[in-house]
């Protein structure tokens, strides 16, 4: 057990955490390419038609792991930069910031998908739906948190700035989604709801989880990559990492 | 073929939204992987400079 | 231990009554950007009298989201800041000393503006009621929110703009429930759930926002 607990924390440093981010990064990478492969596949040849939106409804299979991955990339976001606040562990916040952008990118994605459905299924590119306003409002989010980071100098205030913001959102992030959604009830009455709802067929489930995966992997391999700038930027003046270009190789 | 690309008629919004996807995902993993190379050239040419000062 | 909150509070509302000026720039700025929708829409007063909690709802939320610069800028530019947070007392009650005054300057002058406005868009004595109640239960809860984000971006360039981006969004419940609460009102429904939800999340605010906006300082004075 002690063996194990040692173990994790050797990775906490980014002396350790360096390689096994390249090596994490280029498998995921692999995998989630293989995976999105599939997925898009299984959405365009093995997943039957929609019997009420046609063809239309294929979107699906974008616009909802894109949705679900800028949520659960926010949440796991927050728990990075609260851990770097707590324990003052440096990696953890550098990981903190090298999932905000691919978050944002999945909370942009979801919006641009969502417009590019609800025009033929609503008849309009925007409409004031719940889900799709509260998505606005996380992508809202993630560029407040981008900015801050950007706008501060010193790295350690950017990280635990970004911190307390990203905790205080994710506070927030539940009682914007219910105060969004009891808005909209209030306003439209019944909303039309996407996808076919609980009995869903199970091609279209599977599809659908397929590219979720595949999202996941992507995010796991960017953020790595990402987080292994975010290392030689940040600790460019200690003798690891001089030690580690003179050592040589491409990074 | 033709009856794949036009979707049922909803060729647009499908390609529409699975085009831009794919075009964003393809760029970021490229942008970051850039991002990681500029980084380390630049620390490579320091790590260089230094060396031949002390030569 | 109430003691060091009653003094920042007396302190701060002496400075401010000391320079009137700043009494009056959120307020002037709350009126006239109310007073410019109708200008921009039209004058027929059905359309006015279903966008007017709306429209006092999100001047509201404007103006005290520019209020919030002053709220630690002059201490933190002369240095007091610094020695409060040297005191030993919580000071997440010092921030919250604050706030309430910065809430009393900047915010209450809006609650009692705002039904003389609504008189613009022909609201009802009903209306104009509930949309008071709400903006006093909703503006102290805007600036407990947008102090956390003031604390966050002190001293950074470009910081106004900044605090918009990162408070906006998480004003987004608060214009919903107060807006909601007066429009339902408007619209011959009772508007208790919206109030109570309003409540709930000011003591969430209260209980919360200090706390975070006191880290918040740490963070940005090290």
């Amino acid at each position: 057990m002690s063996s194990r607990l040692i173990n994790w924390f050797k990775f906490s440093s980014p002396v350790a955490f360096y390689p096994l981010a390249g090596r994490l990064g280029a498998w995921s990478g692999w995998i989630a390419a293989i995976l999105i492969v599939v997925g898009l596949y299984m959405s365009f040849f093995v997943a039957p038609t929609d019997y009420k939106q046609g063809e239309g409804y294929r979107i699906i299979y974008v616009h909802v792991p894109a949705a679900w991955m800028s949520m659960f990339i926010y949440v796991v976001m927050a728990g990075w930069a609260g851990m770097g606040l707590v324990f003052n562990t440096r990696l953890s916040s550098m990981m903190a910031s090298a999932l905000a952008p691919t978050g944002a990118l999945f909370a942009f994605l979801s919006l641009w998908t969502g417009a590019f459905w609800g025009k033929p299924m609503w008849g309009a590119w925007w409409v004031w739906d719940a889900r799709l306003t509260s998505a606005l409002i996380l992508f809202f989010l993630y560029l407040g948190f981008m900015a801050l980071q950007a706008s501060i100098d010193e790295p350690r205030r950017a990280d635990r700035a970004g911190a307390i913001l990203a905790l205080v959102g994710v506070v927030n992030v539940p009682i914007i989604y219910y105060s969004v959604q009891w808005w909209n009830t209030l306003h439209q009455g019944a909303t039309i709801k996407m996808g076919g709802g609980a009995s869903m067929d199970p091609v279209m489930l599977w599809t659908m989880l397929i590219m979720t995966f595949g999202f996941w992997a992507y995010a796991i391999a960017v953020a790595m990559i990402r987080v292994q700038a975010i290392i030689l930027e940040r600790e460019r003046n200690t003798t690891w990492v001089t030690e580690l270009v003179k050592a040589g190789g491409k990074a | 073929m033709r009856e794949f690309f036009a979707m049922g008629g909803y060729g647009l919004y499908v390609w529409g939204s699975f085009g831009v996807a794919l075009v964003l995902m393809a760029a970021e993993p490229l942008l970051v992987i850039h991002r990681r190379r500029s980084v380390w050239r630049r620390l490579a040419r320091i790590v260089r400079l230094q060396s031949e000062e002390t030569k | 231990m109430l003691e060091i909150f009653f003094t920042v509070l007396r302190r701060d509302l002496l400075l401010v009554i000391r320079r009137r000026s700043d009494l009056f720039t959120t307020l002037v700025f709350f009126v006239i950007t109310v007073s410019l929708f109708p200008l921009g829409i039209g004058p027929e007063m059905d359309t006015l009298r279903l966008i007017a909690p709306g429209v006092v709802w999100v001047a509201a939320l404007l103006a005290s989201m520019l209020a919030l610069e002053r709220l630690f800028a002059a201490d933190f530019a002369d240095g007091t800041l610094e020695q409060l947070l040297l005191t030993p007392q919580p000071l997440s009650l010092l921030v919250l000393g604050k706030i309430l005054a910065h809430w009393m300057v900047t915010g209450l002058p809006l609650v009692l503006m705002a039904p003389i406005l609504g008189l613009q868009y022909d609201l009802s004595a009903e209306a104009l009621g509930m949309l008071m109640l709400t903006l006093l239960l909703g503006t102290p809860a805007l600036s407990l929110i947008g102090a956390i984000g003031a604390a966050l971006t002190l001293g950074l360039r470009g910081g106004g703009v900044l605090v918009a981006l990162l408070v906006l969004p998480l004003f987004v419940p608060v214009l919903i429930f107060g807006a909601g609460a007066v429009e339902a009102t408007v619209s011959g429904l009772g508007a208790e759930g919206h109030l109570s939800l309003l409540g709930a999340m000011l003591v969430l605010a209260l209980l919360l926002g200090p706390l975070a906006s006191a880290m918040a300082l740490r963070v940005s004075m090290e």
